[in-house]
């Protein structure tokens, strides 16, 4: 029976070998997808296309680089913040405050329209 | 065989033998350390990949964009605004472009509809991108009907599907006449969406867009650059978003390691007793503590990074696809180029691996160095 020693080392070498091929194996793997890497890059110069189809669900996700900053923040005044740091940053006091404060929101009592 | 391997060959099994004396212990921390480099590594090749395709394919994309703001919202160009952008030196050639969003309630997604001249798309005809053909089962000269935001029904016949290996770039693509789009859009005849300019010297890329901000101050230059860095960033923050949920268990990893490491069990303590009291030098047990910790940590990098290949460019991230990829309808199906950064890879070893076998050695140390008598009791 074989010594734990060489099992083990024999199956570090065997996982260092696959991972060291992968490395050998990258150039010619990535070579392999080079002509529809490059049809792509015709189809973005053919067309003019400036971002990814990655997230289709608003405008300033479908094309960011052509959003500006803060376009999440102009579908109307007071919109939701699509930020993700808006799950980290506690909303401003003054929406939170208890609505018997002194200084109550006015939104939505005015007698013209907002 | 020569003697030093054969002693490093016999702690080995030594080493092996006192795992084995831990079997369910060990084996867990082993499946914790491996599923922890196999999370990480698929999280930096997945964002590695999709970052380096974005930044080659969209080298492609135009020098220069010209959106007009009006009161800081993106408008439409007027007519005569191409006009006014005359004879900027540098300026190779200046389109208008024409697209926009088009909401469709059957799939409850978000197309992008693109004008284009007439010679690649005949009026009444659209050209679709793969996952939109997918999702609404069309196929080529099948015909689809659209109500526009007037109210109006407009049906066209899909004269291809863009290939799917363009999915990743089309897949919510739909490209029309220039007639069909201002009719179904209702586009204001002369207006266009943005401008598109080439310039031929990529040194002068900047001086154009001061010139064009100079020209046109209500207007803002997008440049080509800036459409790839913007795309690094965005794989970037998406990395770093699913980092900061994943610290919650890198830290309770490294709290289990850092236990296992450097705090020793007393049986631990009692075995390195016994060794010294039978003859074994200080250099031996850390030595010995070394390969143990050598062992698990190699077989945990390399099993993990491993696994976080096959995952990545195989499964296609099937673990991350819905964090990093969004949560659009239209889901675009892509294979990944397979490229492997070698430097962020001997970060991760260096971050995994290191720590791990370091922090064995102090307490091995301390242990190792205290009278076996002492150790024992």
């Amino acid at each position: 029976m074989s010594r734990p020693s060489t099992v083990a080392l024999v199956i570090i070498g065997l996982l260092a070998c696959a991972v060291l091929g992968i490395f050998a194996f990258s150039g010619p793997l990535t070579a392999a997808h080079q002509p529809r890497l490059d049809a792509n890059r015709e189809l973005v110069a053919r067309f003019g296309l400036t971002d990814l189809a990655l997230f289709t669900e608003a405008r300033y996700t479908r094309h960011p680089s052509q959003a500006d900053l803060h376009s999440a923040l102009q579908d109307h005044p007071g919109a939701f913040d699509h930020f993700p740091s808006g799950s980290l940053l506690s909303p401003p006091a003054h929406l939170t405050r208890d609505r018997t404060d002194s200084h109550e929101p006015v939104a939505g009592k005015t007698a013209s329209p907002d | 065989m020569n003697p030093w391997l054969e002693k490093q060959r016999h702690l080995i099994d030594f080493t092996l033998a006192s795992l084995a004396r831990r079997k369910t212990r060990n084996i867990g921390l082993l499946v914790a350390y491996t599923l922890l480099v196999f999370v990480l590594a698929s999280l930096t090749l997945f964002s590695n990949a999709l970052r380096s395709e974005a930044k080659y394919v969209l080298a492609g994309s135009p020098e220069v964009i010209l959106q007009r703001m009006v009161a800081g919202r993106h408008d439409l160009i007027p007519p005569g605004y191409l006009e006014q952008i005359g004879r900027i030196r540098g300026v190779q050639k200046k389109e208008g472009r024409l697209w926009g969003y088009y909401y469709d309630p059957v799939l409850n997604a978000n197309y992008t509809f693109m004008a284009r001249p007439a010679s690649e798309v005949a009026d009444g005809m659209i050209m679709v991108g793969e996952a939109l053909a997918r999702e609404r089962g069309l196929a080529k000269n099948n015909t689809i009907s659209f109500r526009s935001y007037s109210g109006k029904l407009f049906t066209f016949e899909v004269a291809a599907v863009l290939s799917p290996d363009s999915e990743l770039l089309s897949a919510d693509l739909v490209l029309l006449s220039e007639d069909d789009f201002r009719r179904f859009f209702e586009y204001p005849e002369g207006h266009y969406t943005d401008i598109a300019l080439s310039v031929a010297n990529p040194q002068e890329v900047r001086n154009v867009a001061a010139k064009l901000t100079a020209a046109l101050p209500d207007s803002r230059p997008i440049l080509r650059e800036e459409v790839q860095r913007t795309y690094q960033s965005v794989f970037d923050w998406r990395e770093g978003i699913l980092l900061t949920v994943l610290a919650g268990a890198i830290l309770a990893f490294a709290i289990l390691a850092w236990e296992k490491a450097a705090g020793l069990s007393a049986e631990e303590k009692r075995e390195i007793g016994i060794l010294k009291a039978i003859g074994w030098e200080t250099g031996d047990v850390i030595r010995m503590k070394i390969w143990e910790g050598l062992l698990i940590s190699l077989t945990a990098f390399l099993g993990g990074f491993l696994a976080a290949y096959v995952h990545v460019f195989h499964f296609g991230a099937a673990v991350f696809e819905p964090v990093l990829k969004g949560w659009s309808v239209l889901y675009p199906k892509f294979a990944l180029v397979p490229a492997v950064d070698g430097l962020q890879v001997a970060t991760l070893f260096f971050f995994t691996v290191f720590p791990y076998t370091a922090a064995i050695l102090v307490p091995i140390w301390r242990a190792a160095i205290t009278d076996p008598d002492a150790v024992m009791r």
